[in-house]
């Protein structure tokens, strides 16, 4: 696994995961809702929501720990409920919650989870090392679990999910809860994983996350699917290629609203749009459609009281699942 | 549902008890040792009238087996507890093909096995001080084993309710001391009234210790035999009962 790098790997089209009307129903809730995806070899694909969307609850589904309410689930070989063994044994997961065994040293966590997935001792042996050196916690091996850090308690559960060569990994929130520079690492880590192949299925609530890792995703709000693709044209379908963003006091924004609505008129001859959205004390006008080069073109617009960025996921998910704070 | 895969997690379990070896067997051994001296020899100089036997010989047996039920009690309630909802070792476990059956399964096996152990080594003490004098001492494994199911099983039953350790708080002191002390282990029952000793008669524990003081007496009964049965079947029941609650319980 740890050798080549080869950059063009394009899925063949096979795929590995499909759902067709996936629900899962607890007593007082639908955690998921007839949701619809598939997933290609080769790929990373993305669960992006804020929390309570059911992102979690898919992924326990997908790892045979929740059996779906209706609709249906095929991973690998077949239906999660018909074949959770032979499913396992070909997945590789590591759960929001970290769940190594505190019991063991970092090396005997690797051997011993080798073990339970019938793996020659042998083998074991060498994708254990393997594993150590490219997860650098060779020098941690012998270490206790309680002694690691939050980044290197990550990266060992990574390296578990590997030791038997999984066909897809399944990373949920794989970077939740670590500072800059682990975070950081680790989606270095992932990237070489992703560039040697391997499949991904990953959930985040992270945007960058998923633009730097995912090749396709979909967006997860209340159970359901609010948009799907890749990131990209998610942001152009959605928000557009630039935004502006302009802070002030509600007056002040409302004068440069009817500036903008102006504007528009003019533009959307040329196929272009800008939309205004006021939320809170902040205006943001997202440039759609054709390139404007609204600053230039219009210096009567106080260039230095806005800040005009590049259009990201963040803005897309904003305008699917609004701005009410998910507790 | 159960697979050669328990053995493996078995085989965890046994690493990570060699590992604390030293506590354990301290613990689990010096315990029941102290109330063999303390009991037997201390306040067994005062005690006459217990027939033919000699105090101490009177509760070895019974030493032995609340040996076994103390361990496996502890193992199933407190340690796995610990597993399955403070260190998610389950939820790791399973997560493999070694299904959460099995996970469950291996921590009913693992208790008994571990108390099984260390009861094991009382016996050498007990030689030491020639409390072993009939050859129907050796079926008393076989006794410590299926009473090692047996309250490993009704531990785990207990695991699968407790949201806290309080919980198990309960558990121990109207359930397990009760019965430490009133199932014939450091007196006899038939001495006590009617109504005691058919309450006795309910206790798990007071059929152990009676099957295990024949045992080393040299007798071999069939209604002991039929006990023993009996109680390695209530133990399959609950130990199937609590696999299933606890699967439950996490797998939703």
């Amino acid at each position: 696994m740890i050798k080549t790098m080869n950059n063009n790997i394009e899925h063949n089209n096979k795929i590995l995961i499909k759902a067709a009307q996936l629900s899962k129903k607890f007593d007082h809730f639908t955690a998921v809702d007839s949701i619809d995806f598939e997933i290609f070899s080769g790929e990373c694909f993305g669960f992006l929501g804020p929390n309570g969307a059911g992102k979690s609850s898919t992924m326990r589904m997908i790892y045979c720990f929740s059996d779906p309410s209706s609709g249906s689930l095929h991973v690998l070989k077949g239906e999660t409920q018909k074949y959770p063994r032979e499913i396992k044994a070909e997945l590789g997961v590591v759960p929001q919650e970290d769940n190594l065994d505190p019991d063991l040293s970092v090396k005997q966590n690797l051997l011993l989870y080798a073990t339970y997935f019938d793996i020659e001792k042998k083998t074991a042996k060498k994708k254990t090392e393997e594993l150590l050196e490219f997860f650098e916690l060779q020098e941690k091996q012998n270490a206790k679990i309680q002694t690691l850090s939050g980044g290197m308690r990550r990266r060992l559960l990574i390296a578990r999910a590997l030791i038997n060569q999984p066909k897809v990994l399944i990373l949920d929130e794989p970077t939740t809860g670590l500072d800059p520079q682990a975070r950081h690492n680790i989606w270095h880590r992932l990237r070489q994983l992703i560039s040697q192949g391997v499949t991904m299925v990953l959930t985040t609530h992270y945007m960058e996350e998923a633009e730097l890792l995912c090749d396709r995703l979909i967006i997860m709000d209340h159970g359901k699917v609010l948009a799907r693709g890749k990131p990209k044209d998610l942001i152009l379908e959605h928000v557009g290629h630039e935004v502006l963003e302009m802070r002030g006091t509600a007056q002040l924004l409302e004068d440069y609203k009817t500036k903008f609505n102006k504007l528009q008129k003019k533009y959307s001859k040329n196929g272009s749009e800008i939309e205004i959205e006021i939320i809170g004390d902040t205006l943001f006008a997202k440039l759609k459609g054709n390139k404007i080069n609204l600053l230039q073109e219009h210096p009567e617009i106080q260039q230095n009281s806005f800040q005009l960025r590049p259009a990201g996921l963040e803005d897309v998910f904003l305008h699917l699942t609004g701005r009410d704070l998910r507790d | 549902m159960l697979s050669y895969r328990i053995f493996k997690v078995w085989r965890r379990d046994m690493i990570v008890w060699q590992k604390y070896l030293a506590a354990s067997l301290v613990t689990h051994f010096g315990e029941p040792l102290i109330y063999l001296v303390a009991m037997g020899f201390g306040l067994g100089r005062y005690i006459e009238g217990m027939g033919e036997i000699s105090y101490v010989a009177f509760i070895a047996p019974a030493i032995v087996i609340t040996s076994m039920m103390n361990g496996s009690s502890f193992e199933a309630t407190f340690s796995s507890y610990t597993r399955l909802e403070t260190q998610k070792t389950f939820h790791g476990i399973a997560m493999t093909p070694v299904s959460m059956e099995e996970v469950v399964g291996v921590e009913i096996l693992w208790a008994t096995t571990k108390s099984l152990i260390t009861s094991c080594v009382i016996f050498i003490v007990l030689a030491f001080f020639g409390l072993l004098n009939s050859w129907t001492i050796l079926l008393m494994p076989i006794l410590m084993t299926v009473t090692g199911l047996l309250f490993s099983s009704i531990g785990m039953l207990m695991t699968s309710f407790a949201r806290n350790y309080d919980f198990f708080s309960y558990y121990f002191t109207l359930f397990i001391s009760p019965m430490f002390v009133f199932s014939g282990t450091f007196f006899p029952l038939d001495k006590l009234p009617t109504w005691a000793k058919y309450l006795a008669q309910v206790l798990p524990l007071t059929h152990a210790v009676r099957v295990a003081r024949n045992l080393f007496a040299g007798q071999l009964l069939w209604q002991d035999l039929l006990a023993t049965l009996l109680m390695l079947m209530t133990a399959i029941v609950i130990s199937l009962i609590a696999i299933k609650r606890i699967v439950r319980r996490i797998l939703v």
